[in-house]
């Protein structure tokens, strides 16, 4: 091979010529792309860039020719070819266009004056652009009933609809519910649902976005603004980790509409109707407006912020530092999460500061393992590990990424889950470990594929899942000798052994990184079990991991500092070496390490905690464990809620609530799973009185340790003192996020190996690679966690619980989100129809689902996709929070069904 | 129950003919207008579930035929032809007269449930105009006596005509003298149909 030659794999230009001007496209690329990138923009409705082609409108008709003479074909469909001309403005393309448009717009109605697509409509522009001014149909257009309910969001007005595909392909093909499709045929054809089947997709609303006419409306905007009215931002969606960008749209200091950007790392320009429509609740008038304080017993009063302040300030001031806890912060800004962490730790000198409310991963998990991004995860040909929670429910854009990657690149998915998921059907192999088995399974996963021999790679047997075991004789002999091992690795786990197999023989086929998507998978088990089978995948060679945590700008808070025994920068408490610049720059250093959420509810509970401050936090309907969350927050002297919304804790404990910014209403940053820092903008400002998050930690800061934050007056100074003292944020500068405003920055990578080979767990000794056993070793109110399961056999009749989040509940947010606010599921309680031919109940039967801890009320359903032995609850069901079941700290939750 | 259970086993046996489920839809759809002699909204349902779509998806796909029906039909469906040979030969006043003789409108179904009658384009028999199909199959030159006559039969019973939507593996057998082809001068009419009644009309 010469040096002219190409590699294999490199691209070579094609070279075509475009209205007598040469240019280079990539090879297979569609005519339509390549005159775009080259400045020639063609008219389109149907293609979209996300989408396959499909060659509906017609309206990008151009003449190409290929050595036989120019003729009309649609660009979008037309893959480039060596020498290709292409005429886009001949007099027979323009004709053809005009022409197409005539048709379009016969049975189009003319109602753009009252449309919600008038001004920023395709159609609109390009008939002013291309079409015929003037039409010569004169017989009645086609009628349908105006505008029908598609779904609770989704309104569809057929008569403007011009039969482009885009929304019902988007449904198929990116979505994967194909609830809506062409109706009837000719010049009945409609685009509709099945009768009585609404349009129920998470992702809905992004056929709104993307209809190119207005056939398709969205409710919270219907009739809202016109284009002209509206200012925008590009912001980040902050409902849920992976930190989608948005347009926020605005008009007279309102937000009115969140359109999904195109960032090509993170969301390709999707969003789950939860990002979109999540903004109502901002527009809520419950929202908190100005600080309120109360006595016990008593009412609400409206003070001002100095009063407000000043007694929280005077009562930080009385207590001693190990007295004072604070819990959540999700929800911040980086900026704001950085300053309550210093306010916290380097100002009161508290270390007991959570940001996870035992619902997520071991900060040592999510800071110190090589992280991957969606990018890594969704690399053509790679191998993908689904350890923890149904990204469907509860990552709706990662879940578009992810079932794009697996759908249309080759990406094997393995999926080691409680439970069926939204991408079950895609798994290339799907194990079930029994609860409790999971870091078992890993360990035996991670022993197979490395003694898997790597000869066999470039084998018949390669990557083919259906491959089956020994294609000759020093081969089969291999197989059996991995069996064995296999057979013991795998006992007990309840998992199937020639999937076992196969998954181990994929992993050790893995050409390239293995990316690890680890989370909880059910709030009904601890951690740990996770977490120590992440361990053991990080035997595999070049493995990459993506936390699937679910609250929003959580990653963020550990990177900030957020979590007890870590300082900002991924630094551990005990570490004064690397702390250095943190100490120049805090007043001082918590003397000892603190108590993460369940250990803070605990010392509150035995009223240890004088100060209990909640950063948007909601720790009755979201921490694991009712019980204790309700005795910690009757237990803490003084609860103080930052808050946008009063929530069932802050009514049920607070006593100083103060109101804070929204999302759209402060500048910001915003870390997502992949550690991606992108900008949040303000749009409109704050109801009321409420303040930036920040600054009332400025604040706060100012009163109790004159001077310890007085130069931190803005997010800006603050995210420059943070890069200072932070090494991994230390390439967050003003500059650079502008000049990466869309897709926003990386956090320099963690690809260390981690501390001496292992990876050390807050709060216990460093470990090796086994699993481990609870975070919080001491034992809570008499007996409770003496009652809790354990791994044993499951005793007659009685389920594990599987508590597991769906994308819809009764979060506060949503609760005041107009559009999601009846979407919430009410509690089930699915079982494996196996498990219920035992039982007297049956499908539908109204049930009590009992634990040693707490009861709740939900329907029985059966589910295959629940495994025989466990019981499934949604996590926050309307008026049936499952945390009553759970007990922190607990191995395992058994639950009995009764009949009520 | 969607499909009843000899049509559950039928549809797993069609199933089974196919690489993948997904093919199969079209042979089901039939198995299930067979059963209810229309597509019931419980069966497109089932048919969804066997195999693997949405009923969106099915609904969709059925509604490109025409043949396919979602709403009840009576057990004859008639398709008179009003297309343009059918046009000359008589085919509006042959649908106005069934119009008639039924009490329904086009699209109708007769009180008793036994006739739909329909308005068909081109059934491609143009040389057998006017004429028109009874559950599909043809009968062709068709008067205003023929149809009433047509029409006892069906409530009589006395046609081997099976119910809308039953498939049938026997193919239509068509009388001698109405096959189609070259007619034979000593059959040809003199005139259509309308022709004969525009001048008994202008006589009387």
């Amino acid at each position: 091979m010469t040096a002219a030659e190409p590699q294999v794999g490199e691209e070579v230009a094609v070279e075509i010529e475009v209205d007598g001007i040469a240019m280079q496209a990539r090879p297979g690329e569609l005519l339509i792309a390549a005159c775009e990138r080259a400045g020639t923009y063609i008219p389109r409705f149907c293609y979209h860039p996300r989408m396959s082609p499909v060659g509906m409108c017609r309206m990008c008709l151009v003449e190409v020719d290929t050595g036989r003479g120019f003729s009309l074909q649609p660009s979008c469909m037309v893959p480039v070819s060596e020498g290709m001309k292409v005429s886009t403005a001949s007099e027979a393309a323009k004709k053809a266009q005009d022409g197409v448009l005539e048709f379009l717009l016969i049975n189009h109605p003319l109602d753009c004056p009252v449309c919600d697509k008038g001004g920023e409509c395709p159609l609109q522009d390009q008939t002013m652009a291309y079409g015929p001014g003037e039409t010569r149909f004169v017989e009645e257009k086609r009628h349908f009933t105006k505008p029908i309910a598609i779904s609770e969001t989704v309104y569809l007005d057929r008569e403007r609809c011009i039969l482009c595909d885009r929304c019902t392909r988007f449904a198929d093909e990116v979505a994967g519910d194909a609830l809506i499709h062409f109706m009837g045929r000719g010049n009945h054809t409609e685009v509709n649902t099945f009768t009585d089947e609404p349009f129920a997709s998470y992702f809905s609303g992004n056929t709104v976005q993307i209809c190119p006419v207005g056939a398709l409306t969205a409710a919270p905007y219907r009739f809202k603004a016109r284009p002209w009215d509206l200012s925008e931002t590009v912001s980040t969606a902050w409902v849920d980790s992976v930190g989608a960008r948005v347009a926020v749209q605005a008009s007279r200091n309102r937000v009115l509409r969140v359109l999904g950007a195109d960032a090509d790392a993170v969301n390709w320009g999707w969003l789950s109707d939860k990002e979109r429509f999540g903004f109502e609740a901002l527009n809520s008038s419950e929202r908190l407006s100005a600080p309120a304080v109360r006595q016990r017993g008593a009412a609400w009063r409206d003070v001002g912020w100095g009063e407000a302040l000043g007694q929280i300030a005077a009562a930080l001031g009385e207590a001693p530092p190990e007295r004072v806890a604070v819990l959540g912060g999700a929800r911040l800004t980086n900026e704001a999460q950085y300053m309550w962490a210093k306010l916290a730790k380097g100002v009161i000198g508290t270390d007991n500061v959570d940001a996870q409310l035992g619902d997520g991963l071991d900060p040592a998990i999510v800071l110190s393992l090589p992280r991957a991004t969606i990018d890594d995860a969704c690399r053509p040909g790679g191998t993908v590990v689904l350890m923890g929670p149904d990204p469907k429910e509860e990552l709706g854009a990662l879940y578009l990424r992810l079932r794009h990657a697996v759908v249309n690149d080759g990406v094997k998915l393995i999926e080691v889950t409680p439970g069926a998921t939204g991408l079950s059907h895609l798994a290339q192999h799907t194990l079930r470990p029994r609860p409790g088995t999971t870091a078992q399974l890993a360990a035996a996963l991670v022993a197979t594929a490395e003694s898997s021999p790597a000869a066999d790679r470039s084998g018949t047997a390669a990557d083919s899942g259906t491959a089956s075991r020994g294609t000759g004789a020093a081969g089969a002999s291999d197989a059996d000798s991995d069996a064995t091992n296999a057979a013991d690795g795998i006992a007990g786990t309840g998992v199937d052994r020639s999937e076992f197999e196969a998954a181990a023989r994929c992993l050790s086929e893995a050409s390239d990184a293995v990316t690890v998507i680890v989370g909880r998978a059910s709030l009904a088990e601890p951690a740990e079990e996770v977490e120590a089978a992440a361990i053991e995948l990080t035997a595999l060679p070049s493995v990459k991991f993506l936390p699937a945590l679910r609250r929003g700008n959580v990653v963020g808070a550990l990177e900030a500092g957020l979590s007890s025994e870590w300082l900002p920068g991924r630094v551990r408490l005990d570490d004064a070496e690397s702390a250095e610049s943190l100490i120049d720059a805090w007043p001082r250093m918590p003397e000892t390490a603190g108590l993460d959420a369940a250990g803070i509810l605990r010392a509150a509970a035995r009223g240890d905690i004088d100060v209990l401050v909640l950063l948007g936090a909601d720790p009755l309907n979201d921490f694991v464990d009712r019980d204790l969350a309700y005795r910690g927050l009757r237990g803490a002297s003084l609860v103080v809620a930052v808050d946008l919304f009063m929530n069932d804790s802050s009514s049920l404990a607070a006593h100083v609530v103060l109101p804070a910014a929204g999302p759209t209403e402060c500048d910001g940053t915003f870390t997502n799973l992949e550690g991606r820092v992108s900008p949040m903008s303000r749009k409109v400002t704050p109801p009321g009185t409420a303040r930036p998050d920040w600054m009332i930690a400025a604040d706060l800061a100012e009163r109790h340790e004159p001077g310890s934050a007085s130069d931190l007056d803005s997010p800006e100074a603050i995210r420059a003192e943070l890069a200072r003292v932070s090494n991994p944020h230390r390439l967050i500068t003003e500059q650079a996020l502008i000049q990466n405003a869309l897709e926003g920055m990386l956090l320099e990578r963690s690809d260390t190996t981690g501390e001496a080979g292992g990876w050390r767990r807050s709060g216990r000794p460093t470990m090796g690679r086994s699993p481990v056993g609870r975070t919080e070793p001491e034992t809570g109110p008499a007996g409770r966690e003496d009652n809790a399961g354990t791994r044993e056999e499951t005793p007659d009749g009685a389920f594990r619980l599987v508590a597991a989040r769906t994308m819809y509940d009764d979060g506060v947010m949503l609760r005041h989100c107009p559009s999601s606010r009846g979407l919430a599921p009410a509690a089930t309680a699915a079982v494996n129809p196996a498990d219920l031919d035992a039982g007297s109940l049956g499908q539908g039967a109204a049930v009590r689902v009992v634990s040693d801890f707490g009861h709740l009320e939900a329907t029985l359903v059966t589910d295959l996709g629940v495994p025989p032995g466990s019981l499934r609850v949604n996590w926050l069901a309307p008026g049936a929070p499952a945390n009553a079941l759970i007990a922190a700290g607990a191995d395992a939750t058994m639950v009995k069904v009764e009949a009520r | 129950m969607s499909l009843s259970e000899a049509n559950e086993a039928l549809a797993a046996e069609i199933i089974g003919w196919f690489p993948r489920p997904r093919s199969a839809l079209i042979p089901l759809l039939h198995l299930a207008q067979e059963q209810d002699g229309y597509l019931t909204d419980d069966a497109m349902r089932r048919v969804a579930e066997l195999v693997g779509a949405t009923p969106a998806e099915v609904k969709g796909t059925a509604g490109f035929y025409e043949m396919f029906r979602f709403e009840p039909v009576g057990s004859y469906m008639v398709n008179v032809c009003t297309n343009i040979s059918c046009l000359l030969w008589g085919g509006e006043e042959l649908l106005d007269h069934a119009c008639e003789t039924l009490g329904v409108e086009v699209g109708g179904t007769t009180d008793d449930g036994m006739i739909t009658l329909e308005e068909a384009e081109c059934i491609a028999a143009c040389t057998e105009a006017p004429c028109l199909q009874v559950n599909y199959r043809y009968r062709g030159r068709v008067t205003p006596d023929d149809f009433d006559r047509l029409v006892d039969d069906l409530r009589a019973g006395r046609l081997d005509i099976p119910r809308h939507g039953a498939l049938s593996a026997v193919r239509q057998s068509i009388p001698a003298e109405r096959l189609a082809g070259v007619v034979p001068p000593e059959q040809a009419r003199a005139a259509p149909v309308w022709l004969e009644r525009n001048s008994v009309e202008a006589a009387s």
